[in-house]
């Protein structure tokens, strides 16, 4: 087993309460930045542990916080993402669910780094019963005077709330979460501005993954240089994956950036092997918005070199050959998988999902829908399946949101690397009737 | 001042005008298309993309082009920007797109619609839509409703451009329609079916590109292209009073803001004027008013019909035939 940074004390009993939570070291990070440390030292220091965000899109956290606005006299504030709703990730849930006060302590000392009174810990709406986890870890911060005025005796004073979402995954788009935490519809916002300079309530926000918050206190605690040496290249430090799909052991693992993918897979450290010993067919690196890639895709980079958990050996190749970390959801399918039916449900969930603000979004969304359930239903046709790349690479980049190019990306993915499977389907629409039509196709035996 | 270069014409404009606001000042063909985007409403724009553009060149400091088409009603020029519209074939490919999006579920009722003639969408269509929809799947429906006793609401033909719910946010007092439900089957409404009432709401019906929101006097009295277009004001005390009305004979069809090359609406008028004063004798008539927009409507102005007769004479002076119909001015709705 690699290093642990944030799931370290997650096997201690009784590590979700206060008492336990303080025992095991809880807190230290909040003493060590308020009594030792000035909140731009504190920025340098996530600067040099070269900590990315850990929602999905990778952006240095060290860099974000330095380019928020800081007009004399305006409230600041730090909003903690955690409307985790991308399909295939559970790793924010898991780790609110376990060791609650580490976001906590997270959210302290990152608001001190921004000089951020107040914070939100806005969080999805499924999850109600993790926000009343968290609720109760506050009120024993509150108790032990970690909140409140003058913390430690310092000048700074913090509060931090929790507010929980309707349910809707754009409302994890940061700018449509701050328009939900304000109480208005969770339609995206047009950048710019950026909430860097005009966020929740027009003043300058910082909006972090519930991990990046989390990976800020061991970054205090060691150190940002000591946390750098963790991990692989720019990929510094520990990364929280859901596993899922035909493993052997699904759930939620802390793993080194760095690790290669097929240790990941197969080691019984990790996910254990695919179920039954069978033949992995692809994986779904990154949450369901990331390209789908195909065995010797995701085992070797096109190069011919092993495939590695980081930003950068899964970004290699580009989406011809390569994919995304994303925010972790990794998602494996074994060779009874049908890459359409997986497809379908992806892109019905997109269309479900679209706020309905922009044109590309709202129509295409539910047009790919209806032609992959067209396909599936075995009336497709090939031109259908060149419609599908048409249309998906008209959303592309076109639309106000990531949204857009997370209902495309796995769409494009799919007809890249398993176009054959789709002329299958449009070919042989007699054995479609059937519901284990795949398994016929390619003389397999169910699982 | 920022410099900017949009398809070959520089120009120069005062600091935070966006790209289509720059490039509306330079005029002519290399004006994006605009479906949501109205100068005269604060934070309208974006959502449409109809008006996206390529940014070849970011700027003098950072010469990089932008990695997406950008939406030019809400980029705003940075010295030295290059931006191409109309010389970007990739742009103008994925601006067929966007039109595409916005047809699929489209009702092609045009026919039977009061906007058919002065509709954004149906030129918008005619530019870069194709013969044929590439859907085949049954196009979305609602039920039409009241909004009031001078408004109908067609939901089916909206575009979403949130266009009249800024109209009822920055020019009343007290919306009370906005957009309900998500994604594709998001609606325009009011809260369980709502009179919309207030002596500025018949606003909402001049900003629609579409004819989602047509006026309730005037739904299918006449086709637009039928009726005259005079410029007229009265003595008003709620609005300026100086509209444009719509007639056919001796009636007065219609009253409407008077609306500039893009169509929008220069001044806003009141419901009085809009819906209550249809007799020629409330006016003081201006004269003619001069359509100047690249549509089916601006091909019934007094001014056409007189080229027209120029153009038959001058071709009979010549000694040649009388000219084919359809050619440039020779429109058909013309004779």
């Amino acid at each position: 087993m690699g290093k642990k940074l944030l799931l370290e004390h997650d096997h201690v009993p009784g590590i979700n309460s206060y008492s336990v939570y303080r025992e095991k070291g809880g807190y230290a990070s909040v003493e060590k930045a308020l009594k030792t440390m000035t909140p731009e030292s504190l920025v340098e220091e996530v600067k040099k542990s070269g900590l990315r965000g850990r929602g999905g899109a990778g952006f240095p956290t060290g860099l974000k916080w330095s380019f928020l606005a800081k007009p004399p006299g305006v409230e600041r504030y730090l909003v903690c993402n955690a409307d985790e709703s991308e399909p295939g990730t559970f790793k924010d849930r898991y780790l609110m669910e376990r060791i609650p006060h580490l976001l906590v302590e997270g959210m302290i000392t990152s608001s001190f780094a921004l000089g951020a009174k107040s914070s939100y810990i806005y969080i999805r709406g499924e999850y109600f019963y993790v926000a009343k986890i968290l609720e109760k870890a506050i009120e024993e911060a509150y108790a032990n005077g970690w909140l409140g005025k003058n913390i430690l005796g310092t000048d700074f004073s913090h509060d931090c709330y929790v507010q929980i979402g309707a349910g809707a995954y754009i409302c994890g788009e940061e700018t449509a979460l701050l328009e939900s935490l304000e109480g208005k519809r969770g339609n995206p916002r047009i950048k710019p501005p950026f909430p860097a300079v005009a966020g929740l309530w027009g003043c300058p926000t910082v909006v972090n993954n519930v991990e990046t918050i989390a990976a800020v206190v061991p970054i205090v605690n060691q150190g940002g240089e000591a946390y750098a040496q963790i991990g692989i290249g720019k990929s510094t430090g520990t990364k929280l994956i859901s596993a899922s799909g035909h493993i052997n052991k699904p759930g939620v693992y802390e793993l080194e950036l760095g690790l290669p993918v097929e240790e990941f897979i197969y080691s019984e450290a990790y996910c254990g092997g695919i179920r039954g010993g069978r033949k992995l067919k692809a994986v779904v690196a990154g949450g369901s918005s990331v390209p789908i890639l195909p065995a010797e895709l995701i085992l070797k980079t096109a190069k011919g070199e092993p495939r590695l958990m980081s930003y950068e050996s899964l970004g290699d190749g580009g989406f011809i050959t390569g994919t995304m970390l994303g925010s972790g959801g990794f998602i494996v399918m074994d060779d009874t998988t049908s890459i359409v039916k997986n497809l379908y449900t992806f892109s019905r969930f997109y269309h479900h999902e679209s706020c309905g603000q922009c044109s590309p979004c709202r129509e295409g969304t539910g047009w790919m829908e209806k032609i992959l359930h067209k396909i599936l239903d075995g009336h497709g046709t090939l031109a259908d399946v060149d419609l599908l790349w048409d249309i998906q690479s008209k959303i592309e980049g076109k639309t106000i949101c990531p949204l857009g190019e997370a209902a495309a990306w796995p769409v494009a993915a799919a007809i890249r690397h398993f176009r054959s499977e789709f002329e299958d389907y449009v070919k042989n629409p007699g054995n479609i009737q059937d519901v284990k039509h795949y398994y016929r196709l390619n003389n397999l035996q169910p699982a | 001042m920022p410099k900017v270069t949009i398809d070959g014409h520089t120009i120069e404009v005062p600091e935070g005008t966006t790209i289509l606001n720059a490039a509306r000042m330079i005029g002519g063909e290399i004006v994006p298309p605009a479906m949501c985007y109205y100068s005269k409403l604060k934070t309208s724009g974006g959502y449409c993309r109809t008006c996206i553009v390529e940014v070849s060149k970011g700027s003098e400091k950072d010469p990089r082009p932008m990695p997406k088409p950008v939406a030019s009603c809400r980029t705003t020029v940075m010295d030295g920007m290059e931006v191409k519209n109309l010389t970007s074939p990739a742009l103008l490919e994925a601006r067929a797109g966007v039109v595409e999006f916005l047809l699929i579920n489209h009702p092609l009722d045009c026919p039977i619609c009061d906007q058919a003639g002065e509709c954004h969408l149906q030129d918008l269509g005619y530019e870069h839509g194709k013969a044929k929809t590439r859907y085949e799947f049954p196009r979305r429906t609602f039920e039409k409703i009241d909004i009031g006793n001078y408004i109908k609401l067609h939901m089916t033909r909206c575009i979403l451009c949130y266009r009249c719910v800024k109209v009822a946010e920055q020019l009343t007092d007290g919306r009370v329609h906005g957009v309900i439900n998500r994604g594709e089957v998001s609606e325009i409404s009011t809260y369980i079916q709502n009179a919309i009432k207030n002596d500025f709401s018949g606003n909402m019906i001049d900003v629609c590109p579409v004819g989602a929101l047509t006026d309730k006097t005037f739904r299918f009295k006449s086709r637009v292209w039928f009726t005259k277009p005079v410029d007229a004001h009265r003595d008003c005390k709620k609005c300026s009073g100086k509209v444009r009305l719509w007639e056919k004979g001796e009636e007065v069809l219609r009253v409407t803001a008077r609306k500039d090359t893009y169509g929008e609406v220069v001044d806003w008028i009141c419901n009085d004027c809009r819906f209550e004063k249809k007799k020629i004798g409330d006016w003081i008539i201006e004269g003619p008013a001069k359509i100047d927009r690249h549509s089916v409507i601006s091909a019934n102005h007094y001014e056409s019909l007189n080229q027209l007769k120029l153009a038959v004479a001058r071709q009979r002076n010549k000694g040649g035939k009388k000219p084919a119909l359809g050619e440039g001015a020779l429109n058909p709705n013309n004779i």
